[in-house]
């Protein structure tokens, strides 16, 4: 007798695809319904969500001055809205692991963080150390909140949806928090969380110059780009590129490295590749371990290579 | 002003842990200890407030066993002012750590709490957030970048998905820290020894929080996590190519 509330993702001008892997994930639970809420400034949001195949109503809570961002101003009306269900689940993205949390401690709840795996309605797999451990968890209060780990969940493709839109406004706003402004690496390649190919460099590219070559080859193969915390830390590359436990988890079918050494915590981040192919002049690179295919070589004399025979 | 920095003691993070055979749990036995990386990221930033006057106290707490002194000293040579230790049998979930928290801020009043964005031992990502909330004040997650706006505002900058976020929150508020906000000052001898004589007060769970609202999520087994297969290594582009072009990877 599941009911699942899953709170949705947008940039202001996109259903993140986040939702629909939330959904993917709901759907596993055998739910009796699933009801999306979605704060937003923008209508044609609520239409995005109200197609996806499996939803069932669509709370569309209209939000002023990009409160819809503020985790401080919307959990207080997903935790109103949330009694009614018997899950209230969000995406473990930096949105939903500031929402979340919040909602759970209005309901009186510790929330399960990462589900990457549905046992049953109250039971679930959740990685622990940076994925070196995985538990299995049970709980059954009367809501059970959740962030689902994206990268082991297919996103719902189908778009045959009609849910009912509820429309209401925003209330409780906080007045202690405001948004400021958003800056992005903002790029032309496949977004790094949903793409189907990833070239990444790590401390091994050695300079934001020399990130270009790794930049041509992803363009080459119509990739999106990555990098190690050490190659963000250093300034080759803008922090959204982050692969790993402190940055994105991913799971496309090619993820191929350069310069990477493959410590525990960037590993986290693919494990769910496809093909994992590294490239790294140090034959004992912990990286050969996970890698399926493994080149041990000068990134800066195979990836010119690859231009040319790709 | 005060600033609180809640701390745990985790395995340290250049330990790969391995799960006991019987699935109870990971084995801690001898295993290295430290302060969570991103806790000692939270103690460094709040050093620095204090440095730049802006704060006149820095105290540390930390909600674990009594062996957590040592991270609590840690701190304390790194800077800290005092600690307390809220001695715990078990370990303690999110929510009522939060709990706990809030009962020392209750006593301590502090201006600012600062913490680490999770802990890399349960990776649970919620007991800042979860604070923030039960203490009616606003939060600041996966903060790289902390800047004063007056005496009463924080403006910080925070590592998301699609970039940089920057919001302004009113004091008190609670910051979580993520990697990029400082690097943290080693810890020196001389230091170290005045830590020693630095107020580390424990209290017990018991005391701090009588009435512990919320269960408990109960954990029935660990498990390693599947390896990948065993993969290949090629000698050439050539070869390298092919295998993608098999796969049906590039064209
Ligand atoms: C709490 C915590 C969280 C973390 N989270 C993350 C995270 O989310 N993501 C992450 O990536 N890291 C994370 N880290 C950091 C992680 O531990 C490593 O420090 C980091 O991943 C190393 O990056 P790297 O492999 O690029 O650099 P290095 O380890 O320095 O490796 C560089 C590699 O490049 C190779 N190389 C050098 N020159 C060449 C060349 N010309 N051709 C080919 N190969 C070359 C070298 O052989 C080496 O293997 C975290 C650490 C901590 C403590």
């Amino acid at each position: 007798m599941s009911k699942v509330l899953i709170l949705a993702e947008h940039n202001g001008s996109q259903i993140n695809q986040s939702t629909a892997k939330v959904l993917t994930a709901a759907k596993q639970l055998n739910a009796d319904a699933i009801d999306v809420v979605l704060f937003a400034g923008d209508a044609a949001l609520a239409s995005q969500v109200a197609s996806l195949n499996g939803v069932n109503a669509v709370k569309f809570v209209q939000c002023a001055d990009n409160h819809d961002q503020l985790a401080a101003s919307i959990a207080p009306t997903v935790a109103e809205l949330g009694k009614d269900y018997t899950h209230v689940w969000g995406p473990s993205t930096t949105f939903g692991k500031d929402v979340m949390p919040r909602v759970a401690a209005l309901l009186g709840v510790n929330q399960v963080s990462d589900v990457m795996e549905v046992i049953d309605a109250t039971t679930f797999k959740r990685p622990i150390y940076a994925g070196n451990a995985i538990i299995t968890v049970k709980t059954d209060t009367a809501q059970i909140v959740a962030t689902v780990r994206t990268a082991s969940f297919a996103a719902e493709k189908a778009m045959d949806g009609s849910a009912a839109i509820n429309e209401s406004n925003l209330e409780n706003a906080a007045s202690h928090t405001t948004y400021v402004s958003l800056s992005s690496g903002n790029s032309d390649r496949p977004d790094l969380q949903t793409a189907s190919k990833v070239i990444s460099g790590g401390r091994g590219v050695g300079s934001e110059e020399n990130f270009k070559i790794v930049y041509d080859l992803a363009d080459k193969i119509g990739a999106a780009t990555g990098a190690s915390r050490a190659a963000v830390d250093a300034g080759y590359v803008p922090n959204d590129m982050q692969v790993g436990q402190t940055g994105k988890i991913i799971a496309p079918d090619l993820y191929m490295c350069f310069g990477i050494s493959g410590a525990i915590q960037h590993l986290t981040g693919i494990k769910d590749a496809g093909t994992i192919v590294a490239i790294n002049k140090d034959a004992d690179a912990p990286i050969f371990e996970v890698a399926d295919v493994g080149l041990v070589g000068d990134l800066f004399k195979i990836i010119p290579e690859m231009m040319e025979k790709l | 002003m005060k600033i609180l920095v809640a701390i745990k003691r985790v395995v340290d993070y250049n330990v790969r842990v391995q799960v006991k055979p019987d699935g109870s749990g990971v084995a801690t036995d001898g295993v290295k200890m430290s302060i969570n990386p991103f806790d000692e990221i939270a103690i460094e930033e709040a050093l620095r407030i204090k440095e730049q006057g802006k704060a006149d106290e820095v105290v540390v707490v930390t909600i674990g066993s009594n062996d957590s002194q040592q991270q609590l000293r840690t701190a304390m040579a790194m800077g800290a002012d005092r600690a307390i230790l809220v001695e715990s049998a078990g370990p303690v979930q999110p929510l009522q750590a939060a709990q706990v928290l809030l009962k020392v801020i209750e006593d301590e009043q502090p201006g600012l709490v600062i913490t680490g964005k999770q802990a890399i031992d349960d990776d649970n990502n919620q007991t800042p957030q979860m604070l923030a909330t039960l203490w009616n004040r606003p939060q600041a997650t996966f903060a790289s970048k902390v800047e004063f706006v007056g005496d009463n505002q924080l403006q910080v900058t925070r590592e998301v998905d699609a970039g940089l976020e920057t919001i302004q929150v009113e004091l008190p508020a609670v910051v979580s820290t993520d990697l990029r906000l400082n690097e943290p000052r080693f810890v020196k001898l001389p230091d170290i020894m005045k830590a020693k004589k630095k107020p580390l007060d424990v209290k017990t769970m018991g005391d701090v929080l009588p009435d512990a609202q919320g269960v408990a999520i109960e954990v029935i087994q660990h498990e390693s996590p599947q390896p990948r297969q065993k993969g290949v290594m090629v000698e050439s582009v050539d070869e390298l190519i092919e295998i993608l072009k098999d796969k049906g990877l590039v064209s």
